[in-house]
């Protein structure tokens, strides 16, 4: 995802001199071409309350200058908070990704 | 004819002691991780109580993947000026059978499904379970995978597939899923060297703390931890899922802002990040539990939402470890009789019943809600802290105030009314008591 892509309250947020950018690339992806989370921006078009933008940990949803929202599955933590605070029905459809893809947290 | 006796789905810590006890009884067991290794895909905050595997794996202390044990215990409470802390320390916890230890979920998890795989279980990685084989009766007889040709029959499918469970929700066994049922935890992994941990948390050797936190998370009901492991500190906070949208706060803001609490600032001050992590924990207890026995199909560990986030007792590995044990067993007890009813698999249900998994749970029903209510979350730390505050402030010349004066005042200063101190308390007395 581009710099500018993650726009408006979510960049720069520099807390003790780390990006958001630098936080997520502190975890592991194996990333996976297929998207295992699709949205569909035309049911989040008159969607007010957006709160995947605000409560999905890896800020994967980003609202558009025209009013949709984009999202990129590729840092994906696959933890569920976007569905499960989603109100509108078909906006996202929620699976997993391919078997040994997506993240892999760190063993010692 | 099946493939398999069994089929446990997940690799975690319930799905590993699932196939743990069901290959022991000489089952046919499959396990199944769509990670690339078990554990891949999980994280906690960072405390597991271990005890549960006494009988399972012997000595497991000896052998285990912890970072420290914990001896010391502190329960916070933030304002954002103050801190309350009740901090208990014992050396007892930190020798054999122990009590809490801080631990990697890859590693942890990793190593009991080395166990399974000793007891006989064929562990497969990397694949997916993407839905259930069923009979025209709505037996539960198999599952999908991602691979290619790749359903596997059994005569017993265990989902342990985690906290988003779709194989239980398939199912049918949940009534309905509601986003106020769960909560979200968000971590920061911070790198200090060891002698830095063991002098700021006034810890030696392979000792550590576990300090849990309320307040601290802003305006979103919720709380935070703090936890030491060798050469890193865990910090985090766990995050009411219907508040975090509402207050338009995200979740590293949030830790961004306990980290710069003049009471937890001088304790994470200079901790590289190694990792930051996210997970949805369900937190409501008994009020959310699914069903969790059907014909063919047992559920177990977060799947189940066997989760205790009752404030002071935050547990979940536990509670996960335990169901998979006695789903392996009441799905090798199901095969020997030869009824994969869900009447067969019923012992399921009585092992539950009978242990602290659903013990702790209905005695603790009302405790999640109560911890996450808004008293508890906004009124009552403010007021408790004030109190705190004035009980140690010397005032001369005025002379010292009473207690009870005190209390009468900051309660009425909270806005706290008294008739919802009053049954509060019942409930946490009730609970807790």
């Amino acid at each position: 995802m581009s710099d500018t892509a993650r726009g408006g309250m979510l960049e720069p947020h520099a807390w003790g001199g780390l990006s958001f950018q630098e936080r997520m690339a502190t975890a592991e992806f194996r990333i996976h071409h297929t998207p295992h989370i699709v949205v569909d921006g035309r049911v989040c078009a008159d969607c007010s309350t957006r709160e995947c933008v605000v409560a999905c940990p890896a800020a994967l949803f980003v609202p558009t200058a025209e009013g949709g929202i984009v999202f990129n599955h590729e840092q994906c933590f696959e933890c569920g908070t976007c569905y499960l605070v989603c109100n509108r029905e078909g906006a996202i459809t929620w699976s997993y990704p391919e078997g040994g893809h997506g993240v892999v947290f760190r063993r010692t | 004819m099946t493939d398999v006796d069994v089929i446990v789905v997940g690799g975690g810590p319930a799905g590993s002691c699932a196939a743990i006890t069901a290959a022991r009884a000489g089952l046919d067991v499959v396990l199944i991780e769509r990670g690339p290794f078990p554990g891949s895909k999980n994280m906690y905050g960072g405390v597991v109580y271990p005890r549960i595997l006494d009988g399972l794996i012997p000595n497991w202390w000896e052998e285990a993947p912890v970072q420290r044990w914990v001896t010391r215990r502190s329960t916070m409470l933030l304002t954002p000026t103050q801190a309350l802390t009740v901090d208990f320390r014992s050396q007892a916890w930190g020798a054999p059978p122990y009590n809490g230890a801080t631990a990697y979920r890859p590693d942890w998890d990793h190593w009991l499904a080395g166990h399974a795989e000793a007891a006989g279980a064929q562990l497969i990685t990397s694949t997916v379970v993407t839905g259930l084989l069923r009979a025209p009766s709505g037996a539960v007889t198999g599952v999908r995978t991602d691979r290619p040709d790749g359903d596997l029959t059994a005569k017993v499918v265990i989902a342990c597939d985690g906290v988003n469970s779709f194989l239980a929700k398939e199912a049918g066994l949940y009534e309905h899923t509601d986003a106020k049922h769960f909560t979200l935890g968000v971590k920061e992994t911070l790198a200090l060297p060891k002698e830095v941990i063991d002098e700021r948390f006034a810890v030696r050797d392979n000792h550590g703390v576990d300090i849990e936190i309320l307040g601290g998370t802003g305006g979103v009901n919720g709380g935070g931890f703090l936890y030491t492991n060798l050469e890193t500190l865990a910090i985090g906070v766990v995050l009411k899922l219907t508040k975090l949208g509402a207050q338009k706060a995200r979740p590293e803001e949030i830790i961004a802002g306990l980290k710069r609490h003049p009471a937890i600032a001088p304790l994470v001050q200079d901790g590289e990040l190694k990792e930051y992590s996210a997970h949805v924990i369900p937190e409501a207890g008994l009020t959310m539990m699914p069903k969790m026995i059907a014909d063919g199909l047992l559920v177990a560990g977060d799947a189940a939402a066997l989760c205790l986030a009752a404030g002071i007792w935050l547990e979940g590995v536990n509670f996960a470890m335990a169901s998979g044990m006695y789903a392996g067993e009441a799905a090798a007890e199901a095969v020997r009789a030869g009824d994969l009813t869900a009447v067969g698999l019923a012992g399921y249900q009585r092992r539950l019943s009978d242990t602290f998994v659903l013990k702790d749970h209905r005695r603790l029903k009302r405790a999640p809600e109560l911890v996450l209510s808004d008293r508890v979350q906004h009124l009552y730390p403010q007021m408790i802290a004030n109190v705190a505050e004035r009980m140690f402030r010397v005032d001369n010349p005025d002379p010292k105030p009473g207690l009870r004066r005190i209390l009468a005042q900051e309660r009425k200063r909270a806005g706290v009314r008294r008739r919802d101190l009053a049954r509060d308390g019942w409930i946490g007395f009730r609970s807790f008591g």
